[in-house]
């Protein structure tokens, strides 16, 4: 672990303001994913910034209808509050499905935006990563890659982000709230707010360098079954294989809408119009069910270890439309 | 006592203490943080420097070039140690000499230690030390190393016309498993504090077998066994992984030598993965045939296992398989081929935990093609003797069949559907299998020394460890009893070579032979407190602190004046050579195949075992509930994962390689059968810590099959390797 000098903020504005002015400083607020990655040598921040006193701890309902969660909600108190459970169940049962009690006590809603990768390479510090070190090239391509990525990759990255909440998130339309070291603020749509890793994985979102996550926005609830379902392989403590966040909203028979969010497939929650359209208007069947596999998988590449993740991701799609119609 | 004879009635027979579930004697101290752990003795080891070794970042090869100026520049740092000013070191034993030279042999080998002031500024510091390789092509792959494995060691173990039996058997099958790497991920790591004075090494330190490490320690650092006390109070778990010596035990010596002051140095979860031990990867081939009626007629059964050159250890999946079913032909090998990867070393059961993942559920298959059920299948080609040496030598005890009666019954087996796919809970896929359990019955050598005191207090001392077992308690069920005192006068000090020589925890042998040494000193005890009252010891009885005989009773604490103290040891006799000795049980599991996902989720678990007579009935089924959480871990999702381009264990932090959860375990229960084996110690114990998983994955895998049909022969069953095979959905 590198040495760093720490400040702690009293306000978000500062605490853009403190980032702005020292280069490669980061936010500290649970810390569940940075502490560890500092101790492997894997992030070097040269100065951290506590940003666990500033506020933007509470969920409040917007004028929209909606709700803003302040960045530093913790994921437990996210999963438990009543708006959420009644309103957004998605949500909070993709919060329940990620980490462990005591992992969920101490992360925020911003740090799990933000939480990195959980590659094998990226967290073994010796081998290849350009993620870790850029232009050191992949270890994951052509080596143990199981858990990797079978759309969005590129040449020089397959990790998968690692997040159940942002999976939720994405299906939610949710908006990201940030405020930059000159105060200046904007609003990021989740499905801008991750890159794809191209030829820079190391570059994982739209944030600028000291801009800070202040809340996320949820538009007012929609209707519809909200399902979220994590295959993994073992019942707790363990990243998803393939994850899937469901919404689909019924008149009679047939879908009137439908949005899926996908987790463990892609390096960002990934969603595909093409397969959400494909269900519109459908029954929600086999058939409709395949139809939307298809538009998913259209560009999807399995690395060898992890080409049974196209199978699953057909067969466990089929069954979450089959309980969602069910409802 | 040389333990030659079967024993008759003994004071521990009346079974007030021994043989009740008391809660273990050490449980307030652990509670409350006072249980010292080895990295723990600030108080009795003030001022100690911290170390932190710098791991190899190659798998084979050697060190070109080490640049430590940095780090040796950095704040805090007291020294930088590397091949070049580590001190000479004699050779002790599998995995002991530290930084000896520029060769690499495995990954995560230490090349550096860094010892700094604080633990913050070695570890900085360690990150520092820059060090240049030069690779060489290592071999990495078992299945590829296999065909260079070297025949069996002390020749195969033939019987009969094992070749023309299996041929001309009406019902066959030849099918290979393989299990992987596995780690032993205990919850302490690998820690030792290191501390001269003058010639004199004390050493806190985590160790299975502390008398042992002396020896090997002795040997590395070249100096007299006598001169090297290590102290193991309490050890973290261990499961095998730390019954060599590594490098936080001789890094920390070398470098408090040299500085003159205390060094503690703590092995990194993630250095432990690829700079420690493992349970090596075994590829298994077995050939078994049988008659109509489920007779096994002939049995074959070859393992290979790799390891680093030079190195002893090979894992023995396939010797369980010698003594556990009866068949008149017979061949059982095992081979050892060359890797470099870390050390294979013991984990849980080595041999049988590995060994009977294959040998069971192969036999599962056999059963299945004769039309067998699989309890009856075990029943029938039970057997009443070592199959291969025949009537001479009997079981000492053997309670296989009894155990499958009282799990089949208890578990619902007449509830399992025999077809696989006809039992559902909504997407769940739902089915019961079962294996055998056996551990072969340890025995070895152990000393202890009892004191009472004028307040009738007595204390017991041993060098044997406790890894977390129960050792504190047991021994004071015994010594209580045997002395006719209540359990809280005594008190149990363990993990200390000066004192009497225990076993040390491994194979499953502590309870038997510390047990025993106690029992020894006990009786010596007796003798010694009924000659002062000038009685004959066997008219003396022990109860309630007093002795009675004589038609006078008298409080111990008096007898014994200014205190009286007698040794006992426990040397084991021929009974192991003329009864063939192990502890046995049956597992049964209920499992949930989920049938578009391919996920496997345990639905119930039990496990009936006969190991003897238990000291502590609780303190035994929690091993036993260990040891098939073990096997659950084995049969779904353990494996140390080969990198074969870069030669190491690649998920090597407790996210990523996993264990089950406790969400994983939700109704898992063992039970004890009744049962006393004088054959094995006076104590009528047989081992005890080990039984729980050993089939307990087998009985696993074989529930997978029963839900969903699918046979997966390369553990763990991962549901990508069941997708496959799965019924279409909807």
């Amino acid at each position: 672990m590198r040495p760093f000098t720490y400040e702690r903020a009293e306000s978000p504005e500062q605490a853009a303001r403190a980032a702005a002015e020292t280069p490669g400083a980061r936010f500290i607020a649970g810390g569940t994913n940075l502490i560890d990655l500092m101790k492997h040598g894997i992030e070097t921040p040269p100065h951290l910034i506590d940003v666990t006193r500033i506020g933007l701890d509470r969920i409040e309902e917007t004028a929209e209808g909606g709700l803003r969660i302040g960045a530093m909600v913790r994921n437990a108190d996210l999963a438990a509050d009543m708006r959420v459970r009644r309103d957004y169940p998605v949500l909070a049962r993709a919060l329940l499905a990620g980490a462990s009690g005591q992992l969920r006590n101490k992360a925020t809603t911003g740090g799990n935006l933000l939480q990195r990768t959980r590659c094998l390479y990226f967290y073994d510090g010796i081998t290849p990563c350009n993620k870790r070190r850029p232009g050191s090239g992949c270890a994951a391509i052509g080596g143990v890659n199981r858990m990797h990525v079978i759309v969005g990759a590129s040449d020089h990255c397959i990790a998968t982000h690692p997040s159940d909440m942002a999976v939720a998130l994405s299906a939610l339309d949710a908006r990201v709230e940030t405020v930059n070291g000159g105060g200046a603020t904007r609003t990021i749509a989740l499905a801008d707010f991750y890159r794809l890793p191209g030829d820079r994985p190391e570059q994982e979102t739209v944030l600028a360098p000291g801009e800070l996550i202040t809340a996320v926005t949820l538009p007012a609830p929609v209707e519809g079954a909200q399902l979220y379902r994590k295959v993994r392989d073992r019942a707790s403590y363990a990243f998803a294989l393939v994850s899937i966040a469901a919404i689909i909203r019924r008149e009679g028979r047939a879908i009137a809408e439908a949005r899926l969010a996908f987790g463990g497939i892609a390096p960002k929650p990934w969603r595909v119009e093409a397969a959400e359209a494909a269900l519109t208007g459908s029954d929600g069947g086999r058939a409709a069910a395949d139809a939307a596999a298809d538009a998913i998988l259209a560009d999807a590449e399995g690395r060898g270890e992890n080409d049974f993740k196209l199978p699953l991701l057909r067969r466990v799609l089929a069954t979450v439309l089959g309980e969602a119609m069910a409802r | 006592m040389r333990y030659d004879k079967p024993i008759s009635m003994t004071p521990l027979d009346a079974r007030r203490i021994v043989a009740q579930p008391v809660d273990r004697v050490d449980g307030p101290a652990k509670l409350s943080g006072a249980a010292t752990y080895s990295y723990e003795y600030h108080e009795e080891v003030p001022g100690a420097a911290y170390g932190m070794i710098v791991p190899a970042a190659i798998a084979k090869g050697r060190i070109v070039a080490i640049d430590s100026a940095a780090a040796e520049a950095a704040e805090g740092v007291l020294m930088v140690m590397t091949h070049r000013n580590a001190p000479r070191q004699g050779s002790g034993g599998d995995a002991a000499p530290q930084l000896v030279g520029s060769e690499i042999a495995h990954h995560g080998q230490a090349v550096a230690l860094v010892v700094a002031e604080t633990f913050e500024q070695a570890r900085h510091a360690a990150g520092l030390v820059r060090v240049d390789y030069e690779r060489e092509p290592g071999r990495f792959d078992l299945a590829e190393a296999e065909r260079q494995a070297r025949p069996p060691r002390g020749g195969e173990h033939r019987m009969g016309d094992f070749e023309a039996a299996f041929a001309a058997s009406p019902f066959a099958v030849d099918v290979s498993y393989t299990t992987p790497d596995q780690a032993h991920a205990m919850m302490e790591p690998h820690a030792s504090i290191a501390r001269w004075d003058g010639d004199r090494l004390t050493l806190w330190s985590a160790q299975q077998l502390p008398d042992w490490s002396v020896g090997d320690i002795a040997a590395t650092l070249a100096m007299p066994s006598e001169h090297i006390r290590i102290i193991s109070r309490f050890i973290g778990g261990g499961f095998g992984g730390k019954i060599s010596v590594y490098a936080d035990a001789i890094l920390s010596a070398l470098a408090a030598r040299a500085l003159g002051r205390p060094v503690k140095l703590a092995l990194t979860r993630q250095q432990i993965f690829n700079g420690t031990s493992h349970r090596p990867a075994t590829i298994q081939r077995l050939r078994l045939g049988c008659d109509a009626e489920g007779r096994l007629l002939a049995i074959g059964h070859d393992s290979v296992s790799g390891n680093l050159p030079g190195r002893s250890f090979e894992e023995g999946a396939a010797s369980q398989t010698r003594l556990l079913y009866a068949a008149p032909n017979r061949l059982i090998r095992n081979r050892k081929a060359v890797l470099d990867l870390a050390p294979a070393a013991s984990m849980r059961a080595p041999g049988e935990a590995a060994g009977l993942l294959a040998l069971e559920c192969a036999l599962d298959e056999l059963a299945e093609k004769a039309g067998i059920d699989p309890v009856e299948m075990r029943v029938i080609n039970d057997t009443p003797h070592d199959p291969e040496r025949g009537p001479a030598r009997p079981f000492s005890s053997r309670k296989l069949v009894e155990a499958l009666r009282e799990g089949q019954r208890r578990f619902g087996w007449e509830r399992r559907d025999p077809v696989p796919c006809r039992v559902r809970d909504g997407r769940w896929l739902v089915g019961m299998g079962v294996a055998s359990a056996i551990r072969e019955n340890y025995v070895v050598e152990a000393k202890a020394r009892v004191r009472l005191d004028g307040q009738g207090r007595l204390t017991v001392e041993t060098s044997m460890t406790d890894i977390g077992t129960g050792s504190y308690t047991i021994l004071a069920q015994v010594a209580a009893e045997a002395m006719g005192l209540p359990l809280d006068a005594v008190t149990v000090r363990l993990g200390d070579t000066r004192l009497p020589r225990g076993p040390g925890s491994g194979g499953s042998w502590g309870a038997n032979s510390a047990g025993t040494a106690v029992y020894d000193a006990c009786m010596a005890l007796r003798d010694m407190l009924a000659q002062k009252a000038g009685l004959n010891s066997t008219d003396a009885r022990f109860e309630g602190g007093m002795m009675h005989g004589g038609g006078r009773s008298l409080a111990l604490a008096e007898l014994a004046g200014e205190g009286v103290s007698a040794e006992g040891e426990m040397l084991p006799g021929g009974l192991t050579q003329s009864y063939a000795q192990a502890s046995f049980g049956a597992h049964f599991a209920e499992v949930g195949v989920a049938i578009d996902s391919g996920e496997v989720r345990l639905r119930r678990m039990l496990g009936v075992f006969a190991a003897g007579r238990l000291l502590n009935p609780k303190t035994a089924r929690s091993q036993a509930i260990g040891g098939m959480v073990f096997g659950v871990g084995a049969a779904l999702m353990e494996a140390n994962v080969v990198d074969r381009r870069h030669g190491l264990f690649i998920n090597h932090d407790l996210a990523e390689y996993h264990v089950p959860a406790h969400a994983d375990l939700p109704d898992i229960d063992a039970i004890f059968l009744d049962e006393e084996d004088d054959k094995s110690t006076p104590l009528k114990t047989k081992g005890v810590g080990e039984l729980g998983i050993c089939g307990a994955g087998a009985a696993i895998a074989n529930a997978i099959h029963n839900a969903c049909g699918v046979r997966v022969r390369d553990y763990p069953v991962t549901l990508d390797k069941l997708l496959d095979g799965l019924p279409p959905i909807g």
